[in-house]
């Protein structure tokens, strides 16, 4: 479920040239194409689709270096979230 | 971060200075026959400078960012174009350091560097693409051992002079444009035709031509790490600092003129204020500003160091974007100060005063990397990354 929906938000906002099917979870999105343009949309989208927000110490390459590590990062939020 | 507290600092402070000495000597001849600073290069490499960066273990000094930026600041107020070179040579080399480390052919090659005094030049900048680093359109090609690489790079600083040049390309034929490499070939694995004649208005001696290059070499000198990773981690950071402090010693030469001419002035006719006093205060200010962002970027820059997670953060890249900034726009308001307070005197070439180098090679500093390109990205970065509202932290 989530890594549909981050599949649907990568391929509406992460601007990469490359088809998003062809793409393993733990395939690295940098070496695909997501630049620092496309992974600011990105987790623009994310926040907006989940309700949670960023903090900066997630703000680096690491949380956006592949499908996997989005969706972990989200879910991290998430039950943050709902732990609050 | 006084560089003179202890014995290695000062006798690096000792070394540059006596380079300097000579820069300033042709910076002017330099400057206007837009020449190589051949005189000051031969310094660099009499001192044993253009190896200070590298580890002690494979020959080198162990030298910081922060003693490199004081040279570049010590050489930027002599010969900007000499100071540039410095610069992006360091640059080069920390890309080296940083990411080059654990592989055994560059391990060997930074004990070249240091045996021979190699100067190293960059190729990121290629035809239809400008100053986006970020993205190439040439490819590296590896067949067997080797990778070849041609590139329509339009600006090389100094590239007929260097000894190597460190070039960005796309990983192999099919990567993305962002899916980058770098390499190192060395002058007998290239050949460098001359495309377009570096004729500016400033940075003359830096003799940025263009080429179409064509090189050939083992497949093992292409560094190990993505280059996104390199630029992230190393190179961004690094060219921020050390040209901040090559454009800060420019704009320190232009205000200690001005202030020369200002206490002249005070001496012929003592008890009333010298014309362009006010100016000189106001430039004093200024001035400060641009060395506390740098010496703010080289400090948080040396914290970062040691945690990659920090380097690759949206936070660390707006502080050194805002450095770029800062400092590239603050020295041209700073020497329009100082051209105030000398007037023809300094609008002439050939006076003491003089400030037409340093006004002309002071506007590249907007231009080396768009300004725009670079607010870009910064306002990119802040829609999500939040203001920082400490003081101290
Ligand atoms: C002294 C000096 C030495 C240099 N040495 C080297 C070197 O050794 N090696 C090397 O590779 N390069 C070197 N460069 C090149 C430099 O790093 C930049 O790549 C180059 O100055 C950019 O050239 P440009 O302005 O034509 O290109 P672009 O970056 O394409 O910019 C052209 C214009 O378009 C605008 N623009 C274009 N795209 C955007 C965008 N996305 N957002 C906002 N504005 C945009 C910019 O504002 C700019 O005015 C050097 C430059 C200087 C001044």
């Amino acid at each position: 479920m989530m890594n549909k929906q981050v599949r649907q938000l990568l391929a509406q906002y992460g601007s990469l040239p490359a088809a998003l099917e062809d793409l393993g979870n733990d395939a690295d999105l940098y070496a695909a194409g997501l630049s620092s343009h496309g992974s600011v949309q990105l987790m623009l989208a994310l926040e907006d689709t989940f309700d949670v927000e960023f903090p900066d110490n997630l703000l680096n390459r690491k949380t956006f270096a592949s499908i996997s590590a989005i969706e972990a990062a989200v879910n991290g939020l998430v039950g943050e979230r709902d732990a609050a | 971060m006084d560089l003179t507290l202890n014995a290695s600092g000062a006798d690096l402070l000792e070394r540059a200075r006596r380079v300097a000495a000579i820069a300033e000597k042709h910076a002017d001849h330099v400057d206007a026959e837009g020449r190589f600073p051949r005189e000051a290069v031969d310094a660099l490499v009499s001192e044993r400078l253009l190896s200070i960066q590298v580890p002690a273990e494979l020959g080198g000094e162990d030298t910081g960012l922060p003693q490199i930026a004081e040279i570049c600041t010590v050489l930027g107020q002599a010969c900007a174009a000499a100071a540039m070179v410095f610069a992006m040579h360091h640059i080069k080399l920390s890309s080296l350091v940083s990411h080059g480390i654990d592989s055994a052919w560059h391990r060997s090659f930074m004990r070249q560097v240091v045996v021979d005094q190699l100067l190293l030049a960059s190729a990121t900048t290629e035809g239809g693409i400008g100053g986006n680093l970020r993205n190439s359109i040439c490819a590296v090609s590896v067949e067997g051992d080797d990778c070849r690489l041609e590139k329509d790079a339009t600006v090389i600083s100094y590239g007929h002079y260097a000894d190597a040049i460190l070039i960005t390309s796309r990983a192999h034929a099919e990567a993305a444009s962002t899916d980058q490499v770098m390499t190192v070939f060395t002058r007998d694995q290239y050949t460098l035709e001359r495309t377009h004649v570096w004729d500016t208005l400033g940075m003359r001696g830096t003799c940025s031509d263009g080429y179409l290059f064509k090189g050939q070499a083992p497949k093992e000198q292409i560094l190990p790490k993505p280059f996104a990773e390199i630029a992230a981690q190393s190179m961004l950071a690094t060219s921020h600092l050390l040209w901040g402090a090559v454009w800060y010693g420019i704009a320190v030469n232009a205000v200690t003129r001005a202030q020369a001419f200002v206490r002249a002035a005070a001496r012929k006719s003592p008890g009333a204020p010298p014309p362009g006093a006010l100016h000189l205060a106001e430039a004093s200010s200024l001035l400060q500003l641009v060395k506390s962002s740098v010496v703010a970027g080289l400090e948080r820059n040396e914290a970062a160091k040691a945690d990659p997670e920090l380097l690759s953060s949206m936070g660390f890249a707006v502080a050194m974007n805002n450095v770029k900034i800062g400092v590239s726009q603050t020295i041209l308001t700073i020497i329009n100060h100082a051209l105030q307070i000398t007037g023809i005197m300094g609008y002439k070439n050939g006076t003491p005063f003089s400030l037409g180098r340093h006004l002309r090679d002071a506007h590249s500093a907007q231009l080396m990397i768009s300004n725009d390109r670079i607010l870009a990205n910064t306002s990119n970065l802040l829609l999500v990354h939040k203001q920082d509202t400490s003081l101290l932290g």
